[in-house]
């Protein structure tokens, strides 16, 4: 009484999609023996969306029950884009072709990405491991791959959603125009998302604590808001210093979405920054495959 | 249901936990590793359910690879890790509903949690949980797909005599239903009165298999007393004609074993009665696997031992020519 068992992919559903280890369409049986026995006869298989909702579930609860993390995720990019407004006001950006909004905007997404997403899921992935949560998973139906994304999707989505409502706010406080090329912005922003998420199990992969998580997501997140743009656009630096700089990884996110509101990005500047962003996720999720730790060092 | 094969396991720092094992676990089966601490239990356990790769050898579960092949076996097993593994800010009900979303034709969670006593805790967070409940939470959630080979690993570690007799309960229940489970533990008690059958594991290698019957048959029955006053041990009747097999003395304390226990308890106690002495602290046990366990934790160090009972048998051997010289 074998059944067929064609279970579905991760696909696209989560954030990221860090590979398919392991995500061959075996054939197994659902129900057989013992089980036809259980009274209520719900002999379903599970789906890769139900398994990874189902996680996402849990972990949004924890979200929720973290306050530390809520703190940091959701309060310091609100505030940090006040600074780089006052900053950004004795900057001469006119010259550069851009406006107070155009900073301060790629500027919230980039504090958005950086904090509630790829700090906070430093912290989910290194503290899951060491409650051997991780392990666990992988004793069931999971995939290593849905595991990644459906412990990364409650962050990401909190991510995202901080990132419409600053634009909102950034739009009608600093008198942004309708973009011109909201298809980049939006390109930049489901980048961000998936780069963050998969740089994020990447770090996780060199933190032993949850201390640790503390402090080592910092390198990334200084050089990012140093030289992606966030403080200071790359407009205004010296052409040596800037043309390194764009090859950050958090750089093209910026670019695309800052350009969402310029419309001035040539066709291949836009081509070079989405291989860029393109280049460092698949960097990032080889890493992950190849180095992401399951299980603490023993 | 399970098929293991030189199976050999070996850590980065080059610590070999595991070095060329086999054994069978046949369905409806309860099967017990048995061993020390570091003797290779978890090691194992981990390559059965799949989370490692083996260094060496082949494990088959369910006719399938359990590394490569996840997809195919993980719907049709269930695993009770060591410890933890569930996130402490969460609800024991939390748990059960996301553990549930992620397995093939979950039993409803309260079911679940009744079935080892948890209902009451259904909203308790489980870092609120005491060991033993948390160990009833792993073992209901390694139940929730009904699975057809369940891997228990020290199940009952930490729970108290009532929560271990519920537990060997459901075992035995489960073993019933047709449900094939293989369990690691280092009590004895445990896999003398679940296992059907056991392997007792040294230093990653099988040092003894069989039913706890022939294990334990390896080994001699015990008789110990102490020597009335005024008695030399010589004073005894020949030991060879009453079946011991060796002894040794203690101070007054004398020890035999023997294989044949009855005749050789009837013609001791026979002297005794009529040479009018009363013999102290009297003991007589037949084997048991405690010291068909104790013998292979203290003697079978350091031999190739893949031969199994052979080695204990040899120790056994070993022991009682050394105590007839003694």
């Amino acid at each position: 009484m074998n059944e067929t068992e064609a279970p579905g992919r991760p696909a696209g559903t989560g954030t990221r999609g860090t590979g398919t280890r392991g995500t061959r369409g075996t054939t197994g049986s659902a129900g057989t023996g013992p089980r036809a026995s259980a009274g209520t006869g719900r002999a379903a298989a599970s789906t890769s969306l139900g398994r990874i909702g189902a996680l996402a579930r849990a972990e949004l609860t924890l979200l929720g029950r973290s306050k530390g993390t809520l703190v940091a995720a959701l309060f310091v990019p609100l505030v940090l884009p006040l600074s780089v407004r006052s900053a950004a006001t004795k900057m001469d950006l006119a010259e550069a072709g851009l406006s107070v909004g155009t900073v301060v905007l790629p500027a919230a997404v980039g504090f958005s990405l950086l904090f509630a997403v790829y700090s906070a899921l430093v912290g989910v992935f290194v503290v899951r491991r060491e409650e051997l949560v991780l392990k666990r998973l992988r004793t069931g139906e999971l995939r290593d791959a849905e595991i990644i994304a459906g412990s990364a999707l409650p962050a990401s989505l909190t991510g995202l959603a901080q990132c419409l409502l600053l634009t909102a706010a950034c739009s009608l406080l600093l008198d942004l125009p309708a973009p011109p090329a909201p298809h980049l912005a939006v390109a930049g922003l489901l980048l961000g998302l998936v780069l963050c998420a998969a740089l994020a199990a990447v770090t996780a992969s060199h933190t032993r604590t949850g201390e640790s998580a503390q402090v080592t997501p910092m390198p990334l997140m200084i050089v990012s808001m140093m030289g992606s743009g966030m403080f200071v656009p790359l407009e205004l630096l010296p052409d040596r210093l800037a043309s390194v700089c764009e090859l950050l990884p958090l750089t093209p996110v910026l670019t695309l979405v800052r350009a969402g509101w310029t419309g001035a990005l040539p066709a291949g500047e836009t081509l070079a920054a989405l291989a860029t962003a393109v280049a460092w996720t698949a960097l990032a999720v080889f890493a992950v495959r190849r180095w992401f730790r399951w299980e603490p060092r023993r | 249901m399970i098929e293991v094969t030189d199976l050999r396991r070996v850590y980065g720092g080059g610590f070999e936990a595991v070095r060329g094992i086999d054994f069978s676990v046949r369905r409806g089966e309860v099967f017990a590793l048995l061993g020390t601490n570091g003797a290779g239990k978890t090691s194992t356990v981990e390559l059965l359910e799949g989370l490692a790769a083996p260094a060496g050898g082949r494990v088959r579960v369910l006719g399938h690879d359990p590394h490569t092949e996840r997809a195919a076996v993980r719907p049709r097993t269930g695993v009770m890790l060591q410890e933890g593994g569930f996130p402490s800010e969460l609800t024991v009900a939390e748990t059960t509903r996301m553990w549930a979303g992620c397995v093939s034709g979950a039993r409803p969670a309260g079911e679940a949690l009744e079935r080892v006593g948890l209902s009451g805790k259904a909203h308790t967070r489980v870092k609120q949980l005491s060991g033993g409940e948390r160990r009833r939470l792993d073992l209901a959630l390694a139940l929730l797909g009904e699975p057809e080979v369940l891997f228990l690993d020290e199940p009952t570690t930490g729970l108290d005599a009532e929560g271990r007799r519920a537990t060997w309960d459901l075992v035995r229940e489960l073993r019933d239903g047709g449900t094939t489970v293989l369990l690691t533990t280092h009590y004895l008690e445990e896999a003398e009165s679940l296992a059907d059958r056991l392997a007792i594991l040294h230093r990653g290698r099988i040092a003894a298999t069989g039913t706890p019957a022939e294990v334990t048959a390896t080994q001699p029955s015990r008789i110990s007393f102490e020597l009335p006053e005024g008695y030399f041990v010589g004073d005894l009747p020949p030991l060879g004609e009453l079946g011991v097999g060796g002894h040794e003395t203690d101070g007054r304390t004398v020890r035999l074993r023997t294989r044949e226990l009855q005749r050789a308890a009837t013609a001791l106690l026979v002297w005794a009665d009529r040479a009018g002495v009363e013999l102290r602290g009297l003991d007589v046990r037949s084997a048991s696997l405690e010291e068909a366990f104790l013998q292979i934790a203290e003697h079978a160090s350091g031999t190739a031992a893949a031969g199994a009972t052979e080695t204990v048998t040899a120790t056994a051997t070993a022991m009682e020519s050394e105590g007839y010289a003694a």
